[in-house]
């Protein structure tokens, strides 16, 4: 429906845009600027849109409460850690899928593809219970075992075969007549072309692994062992009501990163990501 | 769906004449290697995935007490139990309004955000932007943001105010607690169906307008008969992540209204968080698990097959 607008259409157009956009920037706004505020300015009427009396003391305390710098890293590596592993079991299982033929292909595909009826939420008692008898309760063993391996890395191994299925076959053929074994034709030639579709499983598996709140609280119980979405629900003060504006710190430290990355990078997140249809 | 059509390691698997074949032909690796680059994620949706499915089944056919080191067999206890839980009613109707809500919530806005940013319009890139910028904002994040403005004396309500409106105790009361967690959900992640919408849109052939303009038909008539048909494959798409992540929401409730007030905002996923994780019910909260299970794969079946109904096909 793209048609020439007139002028006056145009400004209704931007103005309705403008009013829809308020909710979905709005609150991240918010976030950042009342982390700046003392507590009082936070609830100030009228509100302050920009801080009157900007200062940085909620994200000292931020520091001072919780082992935050730890727990930002137990974030972080957990999310890279999840992120290369999918990528690797993805890659490898995509590829035989779409390009090798092997006996039971179609079954065991199938078998692995049930993965996706089946999210985590619905497994998550027997995998407390597995992971209890093991003795992996309280470590990160699994936040990081179970995306890498379950419905999760499923959908990527479903992504990245659809991937393969779609590059041109020749290339590889080309390279098998030149004496290639499979493995590097993989290595070599398949896997250099499917950098748009790794750069999508990359984006959506750190976000999934980033935003993980259930996992965390049924899985760990000390606070150096917590991860971000966790701790950020930790800000209570002796009476269990929120101390906003720590918490409103901690919120924005945990969510600036991952935003100023989507800004530089938003080509890639917005299309990776509509590929893909995930949701976080 | 499953077909494969890559004849790749055919090329070079002609039998050599006059000298006996070797054990290992190229198919033969080829096979082997098969085998082996879909091993790890055969044996991690076995162990991960598949393990623990059989154990849910196993677990709800036991009564079992954390606390008390017993394991009995109790056969079919924990679902009579679950036909009889009088929270049961309340946590299917919160399951249902929450899915409904965000389904209708988000595909319409998604589907309205599409097409104000398919017009030619300077600027939609830096509103696509914005628009989905809440989509890689930290779930519990954006979340708890949210609960700040919707507190009674917090930004929603200073808002109305300057408006002149007395707004409610949103996450307080027991209808506006469900439409709040709703909403708040939407505005998180209608910006991926929105982009989805946005390619199907692109997508639409403009001469299909150009000959409805010429015979004159609306709008809105064109809309309806042109856009919405041919965009059908998405809605349906969309609309199954949605049902399905609709499903599984948790951090949402914990965060902003803990199931309350009351059960209005016990949805499945939470009810058997509870029982399981909170009050140890362990046999109890697998046979939530098969609830939920069989209502994902119920209804993601009975998407496919109204695809088959009024999904509009090219071919």
């Amino acid at each position: 429906m793209s048609r020439d607008l007139s002028r006056r259409t145009k400004l209704v157009l931007y103005g309705v845009l403008l009013v829809l956009a308020i909710p979905f920037v709005f609150p991240t706004w918010w976030m950042v600027t009342s982390s700046l505020k003392p507590v009082a300015d936070i609830f100030a009427f009228p509100p302050q849109l920009l801080p009157v009396n900007p200062r940085l003391d909620a994200y000292r305390r931020v520091f001072e409460l919780q082992p935050f710098g730890q727990q930002y890293l137990n974030s972080l590596y957990i999310a890279l850690v999840v992120t290369i592993g999918t990528l690797a079991v993805s890659a490898l299982a995509g590829y035989a899928f779409a390009r090798i033929r092997f006996r039971g292909q179609n079954v065991l595909f199938l078998v692995v593809l049930a993965g996706l009826l089946i999210p985590s939420e619905v497994t998550i008692v027997p995998l407390f219970q597995m992971f209890f008898k093991l003795g992996l309760i309280n470590t990160h063993w699994p936040l990081i075992l179970v995306p890498i391996f379950g419905a999760p890395s499923v959908l990527a191994t479903f992504i990245m075969r659809q991937f393969f299925i779609s590059l041109p076959g020749e290339l590889e053929e080309a390279a098998r007549v030149d004496g290639l074994g499979r493995f590097a034709t993989f290595w070599r030639i398949a896997l250099p072309l499917s950098r748009p579709a790794l750069g999508a499983v990359a984006i959506f598996t750190f976000l999934h692994s980033w935003n993980l709140y259930l996992e965390p609280i049924v899985f760990l119980s000390s606070p150096e062992k917590f991860t971000l979405p966790q701790t950020l629900t930790q800000f209570v003060d002796a009476y269990g009501g929120p101390m906003w504006d720590v918490q409103l710190a901690a919120a924005s430290m945990t969510a600036l990163p991952v935003l100023v990355v989507f800004v530089i990078a938003q080509k890639q997140f917005v299309e990776g990501l509509a590929h893909t249809g995930l949701k976080g | 769906m499953t077909r494969t059509d890559t004849r790749v390691g055919s090329v070079e698997a002609r039998p050599t004449l006059g000298r006996a074949r070797p054990f290992w032909t190229s198919r033969r690796r080829d096979q082997l290697t098969g085998y082996l680059l879909i091993t790890p994620q055969l044996l991690g949706s076995a162990i991960f995935v598949i393990l623990p499915l059989i154990l849910v089944v196993w677990y709800s056919l036991h009564e079992w007490n954390v606390l008390a080191g017993t394991f009995d067999f109790a056969g079919a206890d924990n679902y009579q139990a679950l036909a009889e839980d009088p929270n049961l009613g309340a946590v299917l109707r919160a399951t249902g309004l929450f899915s409904i809500g965000l389904v209708v919530f988000n595909l319409s806005l998604a589907l309205l955000l599409a097409v104000l940013l398919n017009q030619k319009l300077r600027g939609t890139i830096l509103f696509r932007t914005l628009f989905f910028s809440p989509v890689v904002v930290s779930l519990v994040a954006w979340t708890i943001v949210w609960g700040f403005l919707l507190q009674d004396n917090g930004g929603v309500n200073s808002l109305l105010d300057t408006m002149g409106v007395d707004g409610p105790n949103w996450l307080r009361g027991e209808g506006t607690a469900m439409l709040s967690v709703i909403v708040v959900q939407v505005f998180k992640n209608v910006g991926l169906n929105m982009v989805l919408f946005l390619a199907a849109l692109q997508g639409v052939p403009a001469n299909l307008y150009e000959a409805a303009e010429v015979d004159g038909a609306s709008r809105m008539r064109q809309f309806g008969l042109i856009t919405v048909p041919l965009i059908s494959p998405t809605i349906l798409l969309t609309s199954i992540i949605t049902v399905v992540g609709s499903l599984q929401v948790f951090a949402q409730i914990a965060v902003l209204t803990q199931g309350g007030p009351g059960t209005s905002t016990t949805v499945l996923v939470y009810y058997l968080y509870q029982q399981a994780f909170q009050f140890h019910h362990f046999g109890y909260g697998a046979t939530l698990s098969i609830l939920l299970f069989v209502i994902v794969l119920a209804l993601t079946v009975l998407q496919w097959q109204m695809r088959k109904r009024w999904v509009f096909h090219e071919s």
